[in-house]
C-alpha cells in the first residue's frame, strides 16, 4: 500500500517530504537536539528513497508525468483543459531522474556530516531547515516541466543557499559572501523570469514541452535564449561569471559547500534543458554549442590556473569546482554543436555528452568528498590557511586517505571515477577538435599538481606542536566521507555499467526533444 | 555480463582490471620494502640528532615547506598571465555584475538578436 502510494505520487512526494521536513525542523528542535537530528536523517533518507523509486520507474517504463491538481496525475491533457496542459506538470525523464537521485544523495550526506561538525554552533534548527529547503529547490528545478515553476524553485535554491553561506555570522566575510551570492542569484533569477515572460507572451503557455513544440526562434525567442543561457551559466559558475564561487564556497560551512556544488549543477542542468529540450534544433546549435564549449574551456583553464596560487584550501577547491564545471560544459557543448548532424552525433557527439553528464555525478561525489575533508581539517585545526597547516597525516589518517581518493579522482587518475568520465570527454572531443582535448588533458595535469601541493601542505611533514592535540574527526563525519570515497572508487571500477544503466538514457533523453514534447502532449 | 566491464569511448577502451592488478602489485612491493626495514627504531636520546654544522635542529613547524613555497617557479614563469587574470578577481560585486552584463551582451549578439 505504502509502496504503491509512493510509486504513484513519487514526483510530488519528492518535494513534499523535504518541504514538510524543513518547516517541521524548528518544531522538532524545540523538543531536543537528538529528535531533531533523527528527524533530519529520516527526512533526507526518505527523500533519497523516493528519488530512487522515481528513477527506477523512469528507467524501466519511460518518462513520468505528474500533473498537480488533476484527477489523474498522469494525465497532462485533462478533459477540462481544452487540449492544453494548463496545470503545473512535472516531467521527469531519465536526465531529471539522474539529477534527482544524486542531488538527494548528496543532500543526505551533507546532513550526516553536518550533525557533529556544527554541534557547538547555534541556530542549527534554521541551518537544517534551510538545508532541506535547498534540497527542495534543487529537486524542483530538475523535475519540473513548467518554466515559471522552474523560476520559483531557482529562487528557493538561491535564497536558501545564500542564507546558508552566511550561516556563520560571527565572520563578517561570510555575510558578505552570502550577500554577493544573493544579489547575483537574484539578478540571474530576474533574467530567467523576464525570459519566461517573453516566452509566455509568445506562446500562451508556461509548459516547456508546449513552448518547445511551438518554438519559432523569432526575435523574442532569441532574447529569451540569451537571458536564460547567461543567467543559468552564471549560477553554474562558468567563467567569466565565476567570481562569486570562490567567495561563496570558501565561506560556507563545508557540508553546505559540498551541497552548493550540486545546486550549481542544477543550474547547469537548466542550461542543458533550455538548449536541448526547449529550443532544440530550432536554435543555431553550432553557434550556441561553440558558446558553451568556449565557456567550458575558459572555465577549465582559468579555474585551475587560479587554484594553483591559492593559500586558502576551500578557495582553492572552489576554483577547481569552476574548472571541473568546464569539463561538463565542454562535453555537452560538443554534443550541442553537432546536434543537427546524425553521423557526427553517432560518431562522437553522444559520447561527449555522456562524458559530460557522467562528469556531473562524478564531480558531485569527489568534489563533495574534498570539501568534506576540508571541513574536517577546519573542524580540528580552526584554519583553512595552507601555510599554517602541516603534519596532519600523523593524526588524521582516515581524512588523509579520503583526501587522496578525492584528489586522485579530480585529477583524472585511474581507477577513480574522474578518470572514466574524463577519458570519454578526451577521446570524443578529440574527434571534434583535437586542440580542445589537449587543453582538457593539460588542465588535468595542472589539477594534479595543485592537489599535490594541498596534500603536502596539509598532511606531510613532521607532526607539529600546535596540532599536538588534533585527532580524527567524529564517526558521523568520517562515515559521510567514507561513503563518498567508496562511491568515488566504485564508480571508477564499474564505469561501463553506470554509463549503460544511467548515463546513456539521460543523454538520450536530453537529445530526444520529440519524446520530451510527446510525453506531455501525447503525440499531439 | 562481466562484473568489471570495459569502458568503451567510441575510439578507445579502458578496463579497470589492469589498473587494479597494478595497484595491488605496487602495494605488495611497498609492503615488502617496508617489511625489510628496522622494526625496532631507536627513539628518544638513543635516536640521536641530525648534525647541522653545529646548529640546533629547527622545530617541526620551521622544517615544513609551506604551500606558498611550492610552484613559485610556475607562477613566476606565467607572471604575464597571472598579472592580468588575478587583478580581475577584485572581490567587488559591481565588477562581477559588469562581467555578467558583458557576457549577456555577447550572447545577445551570438544568438542573432542583433
Amino acid at each position: 500500500m505504502i509502496w504503491e502510494l509512493l510509486g504513484a505520487h513519487a514526483p510530488a512526494l519528492l518535494l513534499a517530504i523535504p518541504m514538510l521536513g524543513a518547516f517541521a525542523t524548528p518544531l522538532l528542535g524545540r523538543i531536543g537536539r537528538t529528535p531533531r537530528n533523527l528527524w533530519i536523517l529520516v527526512i533526507t533518507a526518505l527523500t533519497f528513497v523516493t528519488s530512487v523509486v522515481l528513477a527506477a520507474e523512469v528507467y524501466t517504463t519511460g518518462p513520468v508525468i505528474y500533473t498537480f491538481g488533476a484527477m489523474d496525475p498522469a494525465l497532462a491533457l485533462a478533459g477540462d483543459s481544452g487540449g492544453i496542459p494548463v496545470r503545473i506538470i512535472f516531467n521527469v525523464d531519465a536526465m531529471s531522474a539522474f539529477m534527482a537521485v544524486f542531488a538527494s544523495f548528496v543532500g543526505m550526506i551533507a546532513a550526516v556530516f553536518s550533525l557533529p561538525s556544527g554541534k557547538m554552533e547555534s541556530g542549527r534548527d534554521g541551518y537544517f531547515a534551510l538545508l532541506l529547503l535547498l534540497l527542495v529547490g534543487i529537486l524542483g528545478m530538475v523535475c519540473t516541466g513548467d518554466l515559471f515553476n522552474f523560476f520559483v524553485f531557482l529562487e528557493i535554491n538561491s535564497l536558501a543557499g545564500a542564507a546558508l553561506v552566511a550561516y556563520r555570522i560571527d565572520k563578517g566575510v561570510a555575510v558578505e559572501a552570502g550577500m554577493k551570492y544573493a544579489f547575483l542569484s537574484t539578478l540571474a533569477g530576474l533574467l530567467v523570469l523576464f525570459a519566461v515572460g517573453l516566452l509566455y507572451g509568445q506562446y500562451d503557455s508556461l509548459n516547456i514541452a508546449v513552448i518547445a513544440g511551438r518554438m519559432q526562434f523569432g526575435f523574442l525567442d532569441k532574447v529569451a535564449l540569451a537571458l536564460l543561457l547567461t543567467g543559468l551559466a552564471m549560477k553554474a559558475g562558468a567563467v567569466p561569471m565565476h567570481f562569486w564561487t570562490p567567495d561563496t564556497y570558501s565561506m560556507a560551512p563545508s557540508a553546505i559547500t559540498a551541497f552548493l556544488v550540486v545546486a550549481s549543477q542544477a543550474s547547469l542542468y537548466g542550461v542543458f534543458r533550455v538548449a536541448f529540450s526547449l529550443y532544440g534544433l530550432t536554435l543555431n546549435y553550432v553557434t550556441v554549442g561553440w558558446f558553451i564549449i568556449i565557456l567550458g574551456v575558459l572555465s577549465m583553464f582559468v579555474g585551475v590556473s587560479m587554484a594553483i596560487p591559492q593559500k586558502d584550501v576551500k578557495r582553492l577547491m572552489a576554483y577547481h569546482a569552476v574548472s571541473q564545471t568546464g569539463y561538463m560544459l565542454l562535453g555537452v557543448g560538443v554534443g550541442l554543436a553537432v546536434l543537427g548532424d546524425p553521423a557526427m552525433m553517432e560518431s562522437f557527439g553522444l559520447t561527449a555528452m555522456e562524458g559530460g553528464i557522467f562528469h556531473i555525478v562524478n564531480h558531485a561525489m569527489y568534489k563533495g568528498l574534498l570539501f568534506l575533508t576540508a571541513g574536517a581539517i577546519f573542524y580540528q585545526t580552526g584554519t583553512r590557511n595552507l601555510n599554517k597547516l602541516g603534519g596532519l597525516g600523523h593524526s588524521m589518517k582516515w581524512t588523509m586517505l579520503f583526501f587522496v581518493i578525492g584528489a586522485l579522482a579530480i585529477a583524472g587518475i585511474p581507477p577513480f571515477n574522474g578518470f572514466a568520465s574524463k577519458l570519454m570527454i578526451y577521446e570524443s572531443v578529440f574527434a571534434f577538435n583535437p586542440a580542445l582535448s589537449i587543453i582538457a588533458m593539460v588542465v588535468s595535469i595542472l589539477t594534479l599538481a595543485s592537489f599535490v601541493k594541498v596534500f603536502h601542505a596539509i598532511f606531510m611533514g613532521p607532526k607539529q606542536e600546535r596540532y599536538a592535540e588534533v585527532k580524527e574527526v567524529p564517526a558521523p563525519m568520517l562515515a559521510a566521507m567514507a561513503i563518498l570515497a567508496l562511491l568515488t572508487v566504485l564508480m571508477g571500477i564499474f564505469p561501463q555499467q553506470i554509463v549503460d544503466i544511467v548515463i546513456s538514457p539521460a543523454a538520450g533523453a536530453l537529445v530526444d526533444q520529440g519524446s520530451y514534447i510527446a510525453s506531455v502532449m501525447g503525440g499531439l | 555480463m562481466a562484473l568489471i566491464e570495459t569502458l568503451y569511448t567510441g575510439f578507445g577502451a579502458w578496463n579497470p582490471i589492469i589498473w587494479l592488478v597494478s595497484l595491488v602489485v605496487a602495494l605488495v612491493i611497498a609492503w615488502l620494502i617496508r617489511s625489510r626495514g628496522e622494526s625496532a627504531r631507536p627513539t628518544g636520546a638513543e635516536a640521536g640528532k641530525p648534525y647541522l654544522s653545529g646548529n640546533d635542529a629547527p622545530s617541526p613547524e620551521e622544517t615544513h615547506v609551506g604551500a606558498s613555497n611550492l610552484y613559485w617557479g610556475f607562477t613566476d614563469a606565467l607572471k604575464g598571465y597571472y598579472g592580468r587574470v588575478v587583478p580581475l578577481h577584485t572581490g567587488i560585486l559591481t565588477d562581477y555584475v559588469l562581467w555578467f552584463i558583458g557576457v549577456l551582451a555577447l550572447v545577445i549578439v551570438m544568438a542573432g538578436v542583433l
